[in-house]
């Protein structure tokens, strides 16, 4: 077989522009639906670990749904099939007039399915720690909110780095299945260069580079956060110190 | 109103099905400290959480300066805010600092400022011999400064009774007797304490009275020197004899 090795084309305009387009798309998708995990999936891991049976109960059931069905179903559901279920005005808002409905869609979707994993995640970390923090909190007179807030959180959060960092990281991945529903990520662009010059290989070695930037990157900083957030004497999930 | 800042009367808790406490009343008078001992499993731990609404309980009830723990229109933060508990293994927050750990609660919980709350635990610790500890974190400590900075963490809060669950039993034998100095020197100025402790040295020396559980009930509960005199039911006879022994 003949193939023409021809790297400059990835320098080349348009293909240099599309393929940095994509990036730009990819990292905003991941953004987008990172801030919306981290938020949700906090939320949905405290219902997880709360007192009252019937909030855990909610927060098990959101984790079940969102972590059980496939990402592209989920994907399909939010863009063919929401704005038919929702009431007539905003389903038309959402397929006519909604500005981006591939972007926000995708990140919509990966932000919920994220959030369930977050979630498990900061379960974990909850409960890795001691009853008896938690116990310490409450009898000192803090209020349950509170004792989330400034204990349980703090350390919970600092012990689940790592896994958090898995999160970000399997978002980076899994968004180009928004290429599904028309989104021009990463891996669409570098498909689309393929179809434009038949240099796949270039193409698509330009895409994985790209991708293990910024998986290099998030790892870089998440040891950063790790060092700076560091607890003496407390290594990793369960070990506290002193106990 | 009676002069009980505790008043225990005839609680039952079931863990499931597991019937823990049957039936256990104790009354702590201003000023009073009482000692609780038993066997591991009989009940202790579970009891004095009861007492500040840390563990609920289904029959009986629990007065704490006239205010009924077990009511569900009882604001447990703030009730819970005038006790101060201690714990068997300190449960000291890892990622704060022993200033942050004493000044948490004032700050957050009686909205004092950062600067008083730090005056106020500047002078806790230096009561209970850590004056220089304060920017340390706690797994810097040993286990007899964790367990005193714990104390001092306790009475940052100004309480009218103090709560300790075998404040020693998790410590190395070296480091009891300066845990145990803090506890008794605060017996000594009057705090309301419950203490549950198997330190018979520390009960003959400090408590008011002695109450012996057994199997989720209160078996015995008389003044000190009669309890360990002429202790009445025979189990607590045995527990004596044995834990006497060492
Ligand atoms: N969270 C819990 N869930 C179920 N059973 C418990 C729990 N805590 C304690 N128990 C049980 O209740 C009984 C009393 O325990 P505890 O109050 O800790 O005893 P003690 O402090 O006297 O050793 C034990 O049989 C123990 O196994
Ligand atoms: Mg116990």
């Amino acid at each position: 077989m003949q193939y023409n090795w021809n790297w400059g084309v990835l320098f080349q305009e348009p293909y240099y522009g599309w393929l940095l387009s994509g990036l730009r798309w990819t990292v905003l998708v991941t953004l987008g639906a990172w801030t919306i995990a981290l938020m949700l999936g906090t939320a949905v891991g405290i219902a997880r670990t709360w007192p009252n049976r019937a909030v855990r109960t909610l927060g098990a059931a959101y984790v079940e749904i969102f972590r059980n069905v496939p990402v592209l179903l989920q994907l399909f559901l939010w863009f063919y099939v929401l704005p038919e279920l929702v009431p007539d005005g905003l389903g038309r808002w959402l397929k006519r007039d909604l500005p981006l409905p591939e972007f926000w869609t995708a990140v919509l979707c990966l932000g919920f399915y994220a959030a369930s994993r977050v979630a498990e995640q900061v379960r974990s970390g909850i409960e890795a720690l001691s009853r008896g923090q938690l116990q310490a909190a409450l009898a000192s007179g803090l209020t349950l909110p509170q004792a989330y807030r400034l204990v349980l959180l703090p350390i919970g959060f600092r012990l689940i780095v790592p896994p958090l960092t898995s999160e970000f990281l399997s978002i980076v991945r899994t968004s180009s299945v928004a290429l599904t529903i028309g989104l021009l990520e990463l891996t669409a662009q570098s498909r689309q260069i393929e179809n434009y010059t038949f240099q796949g290989f270039e193409s698509f070695a330009a895409a994985t580079a790209l991708y293990f930037g910024i998986a290099l990157a998030a790892t870089l900083l998440m040891h950063l956060i790790e060092r700076r957030t560091a607890i003496a004497g407390m290594v990793g999930k369960g070990s506290l110190g002193g106990v | 109103m009676s002069a009980a800042v505790i008043l225990a009367e005839g609680v039952e808790k079931w863990f499931g099905a597991a019937h823990v406490l049957k039936g256990c009343s104790l009354s702590v008078s201003r000023g009073e400290v009482v000692v609780i001992c038993g066997p591991s499993g009989s009940g202790k731990s579970t009891f004095i959480k009861c007492m500040n609404g840390l563990e609920p309980f289904q029959r009986g009830r629990i007065l704490v300066e006239g205010v009924s723990v077990g009511e569900p229109a009882t604001d447990l933060p703030k009730l819970r805010a005038r006790i101060g508990m201690v714990f068997q293994h300190f449960e000291l927050y890892p990622h704060k600092s022993v200033i942050e750990n004493i000044t948490l609660a004032p700050m957050h919980v009686l909205k004092r400022s950062r600067g008083e709350a730090e005056d106020g635990a500047r002078a806790l610790l230096r009561r209970v011999g850590l004056a220089d500890k304060d920017r340390a974190f706690p797994s810097e400590l040993s286990g007899g400064q964790q367990q005193r900075v714990a104390i001092a963490r306790a009475l940052a809060m100004e309480p009218v009774a103090m709560l300790f669950d075998e404040p020693t039993s998790a410590l190395d034998p070296e480091m009891i007797s300066e845990v145990l100095d803090v506890i008794g020197q605060l017996a000594a100025e009057g705090m309301t304490m419950v203490v549950v402790t198997h330190e018979m040295g520390f009960a003959r020396a400090a408590a008011d009275r002695v109450a012996f559980m057994d199997a989720g009930r209160v078996l015995e509960d008389r003044p000190t020197a009669e309890f360990f005199e002429n202790p009445e039911a025979g189990r607590s006879k045995m527990f004596l004899s044995k834990i006497l022994r060492h």
